[in-house]
């Protein structure tokens, strides 16, 4: 199979030509910002650019990249999920307990336990979205609040911790020097990578963006695909989820608050359209580097956090509007 | 001019009577191409007071990319454009409009969430005191136009709850309500009926009679002849020939859109006894159709015909599984269809080109490839893997069979002519290897040359056992591929007639 979709890739980079250079020249240009952004950081902090301070930002961006791969799905077939900070949370609490109340051969459990709390509140998402016709931004709105109410309830506002060496290494670990997150981030990308450029359902998630109507006309289950990218979101919100729990150690009822902009943005700046049926997971990533990017230079240059937020916000737009420019 | 210039007031005289006699736009060796493929060369056009003008050509031969130009939404590579002898570059519609240049764009962009009147007075509404918008003046206004003009469109409706037809007869009534001196339309007619374009065509010769003039595209060449006083034809992008419409008849005006001479198709006569294929017992949906009861067999051709609004359209997309029906059943090959499931009708074999291509044939901002494999991924793929090999000389196949015209199949439709984006709803449909093909419209802003084509392999798909289900409000393509027709009336199956024996003026009266 690998060895198929490698060469499918040479025999399509060939047999393209002029026509094809347009999708490759806008995930190339993002990858020019963050080359921009990179050096400015590198000339301004003699330190940003040494392999000890990349391990530490690739495992910062991690957990933002992981989410935003998932919300990728999302928009790309014109929806939005605005609930994986608090998913994330609750997968996280869920897994905690999980691994607090049994014995540490348990901790395949409270992975599971995690991932599955994130696919079925995912899950349930998609129902509410395809089945009762609710806009996406209202039904994420509402599981933003409701699995926020249920961490609260669910550890009357306390936090977890005291979990196991075994689980804290899914956060803290690392394999031949690189960080167990960084892995999960490259192993999801490659994943979704993959099903989004070479599966069935890939296409079908393009084309129901595209045209929702057109795709059902050509025999496209559109709702089970529109469900189905919730299921991913809210997977990956719970994965993004046990890996925070684990880095931070405990289970907080807070995690996660916000992480949902930070996530959209970096689908955004990533050249994924909001109205559906365009984008790419390589923007997307390179979208959640850009961001971990900005956040890390700032704090090595000791720029108070106040300023941090008024200029992260100012680059996310100058960047989209720079790729508007462009087109 | 020199015998005048001692004499003043005769000077004056003669000026004037020069400046009418001037065409009122000439365009000349207009040129333009995207990412490098030429679209256009030396693209021209007369048009002269008082007339309607007929822009021919087949699909992509650069109707669009030219009228776009002339209108402003495109901006020229070379050449030059002068209306009333003044160089004019028009930098956006906006411009155009205040110099009297108005267009009914071949893709049509409703706002959906607007009403009729709404959209007709879009960014020129009516206020009071320069401010509030002036909504019951706004709506006598449109009440007004839509009235002198006989269009039938309810003025309070939303844009999005209107037919195609309506649509477009909206865009027609926008347009004119600008009085403007050149009224370009491209391809006007594409979506509306017969005795819609009747209608739209009074409303030409008003238009013409107080000294305005027209660009008209359209492929239907009997509308040519019929409103047309001159006319000019492209050929892949380039300037063919123009002339007066009375000097020519049908055969010459095709051969040179072509490029060469066309045969039209003969039909043969299905087998007697034949089994039947598509049963549809006593089907109905709310208001749309009642109780309708039809069969094709195997190796026919049926074709629907009725006006607008009679509920064909409905009736096709409830066979194939688009809408559920309140009452009746499907069947095929003698079992019955699931309702309201176009996945299950395409696994049993059902394919449908639909009737607006841009709303639900297409997804436009998808690759011709993409496009063309949508409906048939599933059955080349591996375990859910796209077998991208065995995908790309499917789609090339098909590129070539049909003939669509595109600098490559990785190109997003969105950037195809018109005729070309139907050609490829075709071929995402025939790749599912259908046994009973739904067209609804199947040649719309399809070229007479294409169009022949379609009919020969619409033919020629029922020859090997097939079964052809088509709607059309188009008498003559009706009549030349339909074995037997069936005409509806207001949503219910009036008769069905021998498509062998009836003429064009029974169909219409029947339909009527
Ligand atoms: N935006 C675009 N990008 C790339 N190619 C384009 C674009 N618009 C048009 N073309 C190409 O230019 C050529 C002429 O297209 P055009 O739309 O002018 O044809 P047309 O004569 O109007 O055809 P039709 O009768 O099918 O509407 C076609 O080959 C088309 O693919
Ligand atoms: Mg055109």
């Amino acid at each position: 199979m690998v060895a198929n979709i490698i060469s499918n890739v040479a025999t399509g980079a060939r047999s393209k030509g002029i026509a094809a250079v347009g999708p490759y020249l806008k995930s190339f240009s993002i990858v020019i910002v963050f080359v921009v952004i990179s050096a400015f950081f590198a000339v301004a902090n003699e330190y940003f650019m040494t392999w000890l301070n990349w391990v530490n930002l690739l495992r910062q961006s991690s957990i933002n990249g992981v989410l935003a791969i998932g919300v990728t799905f999302v928009i790309l077939t014109k929806g939005i999920d605005l609930s994986v900070g608090s998913v994330m949370a609750l997968a996280g609490m869920i897994a905690a307990s999980l691994v607090t109340s049994t014995n540490q051969q348990f901790v395949l459990w409270a992975i599971l336990g995690g991932l599955g709390t994130g696919a079925a509140l995912g899950l349930l998402n998609g129902v509410i979205v395809t089945s009762f016709n609710v806009p996406p931004f209202v039904a994420t709105l509402g599981m933003l609040s409701m699995a926020r109410g249920l961490t609260l309830i669910f550890s009357e506002g306390r936090p977890i911790p005291n979990l196991s060496e075994s689980f804290r290494w899914i956060g803290g670990g690392s394999v031949a020097g690189v960080p167990v997150p960084v892995l999960i981030l490259f192993l999801v990308f490659a994943i979704g990578w993959v099903v989004l450029s070479y599966t069935t359902f890939g296409r079908y998630v393009y084309a129901v963006g595209g045209n929702d109507k057109a795709a059902r006309t050509s025999g496209i289950s559109t709702r089970s695909v529109i469900a189905s990218t919730y299921v991913i979101s809210g997977l990956l919100a719970g994965l993004a989820g046990l890996v925070l729990t684990s880095r931070t150690t405990a289970a907080l009822p807070q995690a996660g608050i916000g992480y949902e902009l930070d996530a959209i943005a970096a689908v955004v700046i990533g050249g994924t359209s909001l109205a559906g049926g365009r984008g790419s997971l390589v923007g997307t990533l390179f979208g959640a580097l850009i961001i971990g990017t900005i956040n890390n230079g700032m704090d090595l240059m000791g720029v108070s956090s106040y300023y941090q937020q008024l200029l992260k916000g100012a680059i996310i737009v100058v960047a989209v509007m720079l790729d508007q420019f462009r087109k | 001019m020199l015998l005048s210039t001692g004499a003043d007031p005769e000077g004056r005289d003669e000026d004037a009577f020069e400046a009418r006699d001037e065409p009122l736009l000439v365009a000349e060796g207009i040129a333009k191409s995207f990412n490098g493929v030429p679209a256009l060369r030396g693209g021209r056009l007369v048009l002269k007071r008082g007339t309607v003008h007929a822009l021919c050509g087949g699909n992509g031969a650069g109707k669009s990319t030219f009228l776009n130009i002339v209108m402003g939404l495109l901006h020229r590579d070379e050449g030059s454009i002068r209306i009333d002898g003044v160089p004019v570059d028009f930098r956006s519609a906006a411009e155009a409009l205040r110099h009297g240049v108005t267009i009914i764009t071949q893709e049509l962009s409703p706002v959906p969430e607007m009403t009729v009147a709404e959209n007709i007075y879009l960014g020129r509404e009516p206020k009071i005191g320069g401010l509030v918008v002036d909504f019951p003046k706004m709506r006598r206004a449109a009440k007004q136009l839509l009235d002198d003009l006989e269009f039938d469109v309810p003025l309070t409706a939303r844009m999005r709850d209107l037919s195609l037809a309506q649509i477009q007869l909206v865009e027609i009534a926008k347009a004119l309500s600008h009085r403007a001196d050149i009224v370009i339309m491209d391809e006007p007619t594409s979506a509306i009926g017969e005795h819609e374009v009747h209608i739209l065509f009074n409303a030409l010769k008003r238009i013409k009679a107080r000294g305005s003039a027209i660009i008209y595209v359209s492929h239907k060449l009997t509308e040519i002849f019929e409103i047309a006083d001159e006319y000019t034809v492209f050929r892949d992008g380039r300037y063919i020939e123009s002339g007066a419409i009375s000097a020519i008849d049908r055969n010459h005006l095709v051969t040179q859109i072509v490029g060469h001479e066309i045969k039209t198709v003969e039909k043969g006569r299905p087998n007697e006894g034949a089994p039947i294929l598509l049963e549809v017992r006593s089907l109905s949906r709310g208001p749309h159709f009642k109780n309708i009861s039809v069969t094709v067999a195997a190796g026919e051709v049926l074709g629907i015909y009725g006006l607008l609004g009679s509920g064909r359209t409905e009736f096709l997309e409830t066979i194939y599984g688009i809408h559920a029906p309140t009452a009746g059943d499907v069947f095929l090959d003698g079992k019955k269809v699931d309702p309201g499931n176009p996945k299950k009708c395409i696994q049993r074999g059902m394919a449908m080109v639909p009737e607006d291509r841009k709303e639900t044939g297409l997804v436009l901002c998808a690759s011709i490839a993409h496009n063309i494999a949508l409906s048939s991924l599933a059955l080349r793929a591996v375990s859910g893997f796209v077998r991208r090999k065995a995908e790309a000389a499917a789609t090339d196949q098909m590129m070539r069979l049909h003939r669509i015209k595109a600098a490559s199949p990785n190109v997003a439709v969105e950037t195809l002519s018109g005729g070309n984006q139907q050609k490829v709803v075709f071929a995402r449909c025939l790749l599912t290897n259908p046994r009973l093909l739904i067209c609804d419209e199947p040649t719309r802003g399809i070229d007479e040359g294409s169009k022949q084509e379609i009919y020969a392999f619409l033919r020629e798909f029922a020859a090997k056992g097939n079964g052809v289900l088509v709607v059309s409000s188009e008498a003559p393509e009706i009549l030349q591929i339909s074995d037997r027709i069936a005409v509806f009336r207001q949503g219910r199956l009036d008769r069905v007639v021998d498509g062998h024996e009836t003429t064009q003026q029974m169909l219409t009266d029947l339909a009527s």
